[in-house]
């Protein structure tokens, strides 16, 4: 049953793809690639990877198309003609589609037991998760505690890119936090549409509830700092289309957003070097509290809440940064 | 008491996945904007209903069909707002719906 599902939805993708690179509109691309990471998701919950499908769905179709879109409002709809060769396009694709096929014959079947990733330290960190860290979401133990480099770099990628993008596009907006006059805010967002403006109002304490819950409940179900970042900045996200970008920024104003952005790596970073001060190894949990345990439950909360608080800050820089461009 | 709940969650899940069936029929066959989108509304409205209560019986009283109500509720809400949107939107742009006797034309996107 799930073979076919996931048959199914991977023959959706392929046509999802196709009509991408096909259409001619890129407001209809943008959207179609909204739909894409929709069914990608799907298709990773289909795998089990709950906490991945959550990413997807957050910023792969709620974000990012909204960052498209503020793109495309800065340059056009449509495709301009291209003068590149597409029979060279159409070979490589061609070349890399075989080595793709060629390699899959390689690859284990699904859910093999013998497969590369049940044997190496899959199976470690599956059996030693209840003992060392002892919370449900093994996920969030790998992601958190046993991968904890991986991760802080991670939010370091994240936060390298948050700053590239606002060098890029946001270097006009550094003046203008904090110049906005209430009385004068301009008339911007969806003020006319009553009915999204009504219940998108009512949404968004709840999808902010939401995020917090996605943030703090990552021990025990799907979850965690990179999915409540991103979900709570688009709940910001919607308030500022809804209200205007002007408001969004009254409530929280770029000079916020930027502390945002590097509190949250900072916050994971000090962690890691409280645990070096208290006589254990950088990102070592275990010496946080007198038992190792709750040390480790203590250090994951923290470093989720870095990694949130820097997700949602870049997030929210970026796209703030296009919407001034858009206006300048 | 188990076989009647089975039932009537199967008889909700097939009404809903009849309706979903229409409104993908509708969406592709009706012959202008408002029409389409009247019909695709009731994908997420009335078969979203239909398939969630199915679900919801399927779970029966737990945590999962409290979530699954949460989840209706949401979709009740948004569903219905998108539609709106997107009829406005299309008023603003420009798209009159057509008034009389609707004339079957050949739709050329």
């Amino acid at each position: 049953m799930i073979i076919l599902f996931g048959i199914f939805l991977l023959t959706l993708l392929v046509i999802t793809a196709l009509a991408i690179v096909r259409s001619e509109s890129l407001f209809a691309a943008v959207i179609l690639t909204g739909i894409f990471s929709l069914l990608m998701a799907a298709n990773f919950f289909l795998l089990d990877a709950a906490d991945v499908a959550l990413t997807e769905a957050a910023i792969g179709a709620g974000i990012s198309t909204v960052l498209f879109l503020g793109a495309l409002a800065l340059t056009g709809e449509h495709e301009r003609g291209g003068t590149r060769s597409r029979l060279l396009a159409l070979g490589v694709v061609t070349i890399t589609t075989l080595i793709v096929i060629y390699a899959t014959f390689d690859k284990p079947r699904l859910g093999d037991p013998d497969a590369p990733v049940q044997q190496h330290v899959g199976t470690w960190y599956l059996e030693n998760t209840p003992k060392l860290i002892d919370i449900p979401n093994a996920v969030t133990a790998v992601l958190g505690s046993f991968r904890g480099y991986d991760t802080l770099g991670e939010v370091f990628v994240v936060f390298t890119a948050g700053i590239g993008v606002l060098f890029l596009l946001g270097a006009r907006s550094a003046g203008r936090p904090g110049e906005i006059d209430p009385a004068n805010v301009p008339d911007e967002g969806l003020r006319h549409y009553l009915v999204p403006r009504v219940v998108g109002r009512m949404l968004i304490p709840f999808i902010f509830l939401f995020g917090l819950y996605v943030q703090f409940h990552g021990d025990y179900g799907p979850g965690g700092g990179f999915q409540a970042g991103a979900i709570i900045a688009a709940a910001v996200i919607l308030y500022a289309l809804l209200e205007g970008e002007a408001q969004a920024l009254r409530a929280l104003p770029m000079r916020v957003l930027k502390w945002l952005v590097a509190g949250g790596a900072l916050l994971y970073g000090a962690v890691g070097v409280a645990g070096m001060l208290l006589g254990g190894n950088f990102l070592d949990y275990s010496v946080l509290a007198s038992d190792p345990i709750t040390g480790q439950h203590i250090g994951i909360i923290l470093i989720e809440l870095g990694v949130g608080i820097t997700v949602t800050g870049v997030l929210l820089c970026v796209f703030h940064a296009f919407a001034a461009r858009g206006k300048a | 008491m188990a076989l009647a709940i089975d039932i009537l969650s199967w008889v909700l899940l097939s009404l809903g996945g009849i309706f979903v069936f229409i409104g993908g029929l509708g969406a592709l066959r009706m012959p202008n904007l408002y029409t389409r989108m009247h019909a695709a509304s009731l994908t997420d409205t009335m078969a979203a209903v239909l398939i969630i209560g199915g679900i919801m019986l399927q779970a029966g009283m737990t945590l999962a069909t409290i979530k699954l109500a949460a989840i209706l509720l949401f979709l009740l809400l948004t569903s219905p707002t998108a539609s709106n949107a997107l009829a406005s939107a299309a008023i603003l742009a420009g798209v009159q719906p057509e008034e009389g006797p609707i004339k079957r034309k050949v739709i050329s996107q």
